[in-house]
């Protein structure tokens, strides 16, 4: 991966070459190992061709975001269907996670039929844990009270929903950046959080493996589209002293990867509609593909986690 | 500021004149049908994740009309909360406040921060 950054003209970890490996990469599906801050890379196809499964590990989760039901303008005119095929696929996994994480925008336009069509199609997963933050489309209205209303009940969320928990030695964390946007702003976290997240972690032990998920980058993907948070730095300044940290999020519509240190950045595909890369449209908004495409630039993300191995495998594959 | 909304849309051609008052908005809603979509006075259009114009000036009493033109939801919020805050907009819908005490109003989309706007308000 030596000739991954080879321009990274914005101190950022990823330059034009890179982002379009990683963009075309996504397509197909990739399972990403970092060992010693080097990262490898397989395709999926690679992994189902050869004559050993996975090997066993002692946690496996999936990450779905940006699900967006509700939406149905051109670009996917049938995102509860497409969120069905993501379920389809995860309970035809040999493996079944032990758990999903939803990185948010659940619905569209926060409408309560919306997260009922949302609950009423999950019912149908196999896997029945789901950790939930929230997308801005999900808090639109009244701040995020029908989302906690549905979604925080098993858990001990602080504030406007932040929450950790511990599974198999591996402490998770889900950060809400989505609610009291500034003018001019990116997402963000907010003293509070913040002051709860340094707390959160203060006695944890450097070996302990962290995983960071929130909707927004927390990492400045691209500024100017808004996909990064004002104040992440601050918050990854409380986990630069672990060894092993994974930072998932959404709203982006694609995967992205960055590395840094013992950090990995990673974005997730959406089920509903891809979004264009960074600066390449006019705007964010939903992006138009072939109808028969679509699926291959739709998907969901896997992590798996082997205790005494200081990284997480993630592998992303597409719903083609 | 005071605020409501209102499900007229209006559409009608605007060469250089200044101002109308409320009854030619009334005409103009009527004229609606069938015509060119074209950017009304006090109408803002949000479009590509911006508010344009970005800065407007309207008279104290003129109602103000922003419309969303993108696929993406957008909310329009005063900085200062000096007036009601619009719901979120979904592609075509519209929101509309009519302009109150003279002053400077800066507002945003509490879903995407980055868009700003400004009205200014002058006396009538």
């Amino acid at each position: 991966m030596s000739d991954y950054i080879t321009h990274d003209h914005e101190h950022d970890g990823i330059d034009r070459r890179g982002f379009l490996q990683c963009m075309a990469w996504a397509g197909s599906g990739l399972l990403w190992t970092v060992s010693g801050g080097v990262l490898a890379s397989k395709t999926l196809a690679e992994i189902a061709k050869a004559a050993d499964p996975l090997p066993a590990t002692d946690l496996s989760f999936l990450q779905i975001s940006d699900s967006h039901i509700g939406f149905s303008k051109e670009a996917n005119k049938d995102v509860t269907a497409t969120f069905k095929i993501a379920l389809d696929r995860i309970n035809a996994m040999s493996t079944p996670p032990s758990f999903l994480i939803h990185t948010g925008d659940i619905t569209q336009l926060s409408k309560p039929e919306e997260f009922d069509t949302f609950d009423q199609v999950l019912k149908g997963c196999r896997t029945k844990d789901v950790f939930y933050v929230p997308g801005e489309h999900d808090v639109l209205n009244d701040g995020g009270k029908l989302y906690r209303d549905r979604y925080l009940k098993s858990i001990e969320a602080k504030g406007s929903g932040w929450y950790s928990f511990s599974k198999n030695g591996v402490h998770f964390i889900g950060l809400v950046n989505v609610l009291d946007l500034q003018a001019g702003g990116l997402g963000q976290l907010g003293d509070e959080q913040l002051e709860w997240l340094e707390a959160d972690v203060k006695d944890l032990g450097t070996s302990t493996p962290i995983v960071v998920f929130a909707h927004i980058p927390l990492w400045a993907v691209y500024p100017q589209w808004g996909w990064g948070t004002d104040d992440s730095e601050q918050a990854l300044g409380y986990l630069k002293r672990f060894g092993s940290v994974t930072v998932l999020n959404g709203h982006i519509h694609q995967v992205l990867q960055k590395v840094e240190g013992n950090v990995t950045f990673h974005t997730a595909m959406s089920t509903a509609f891809p979004q264009p890369a960074p600066g390449t449209a006019p705007n964010p908004g939903p992006l138009n593909v072939p109808s028969e495409k679509l699926r291959s630039v739709l998907g969901l993300t896997s992590i798996q986690y082997k205790q005494g191995k200081s990284a997480l495998a993630v592998v992303d594959s597409n719903l083609s | 500021m005071t605020t409501f909304t209102t499900k007229n849309k209006t559409a009608v051609l605007i060469c250089g004149i200044a101002f109308l008052n409320l009854s030619l908005f009334a005409i103009a809603g009527e004229m609606k049908n069938g015509e060119e979509k074209i950017p009304t006075q006090n109408q803002i259009e949000i479009k590509d994740f911006a508010f344009n114009p970005q800065i407007l000036t309207v008279k104290s009493g003129e109602k103000i009309t922003w419309i969303n033109r993108d696929e993406e939801p957008h909310t329009v919020v005063s900085v200062e909360k000096q007036f009601k805050k619009s719901t979120a907009l979904d592609t075509d819908q519209e929101f509309t406040v009519t302009a109150g005490a003279p002053g400077t109003y800066t507002y945003f989309c509490s879903v995407h921060p980055k868009m700003t706007g400004t009205i200014v308000v002058v006396k009538s």
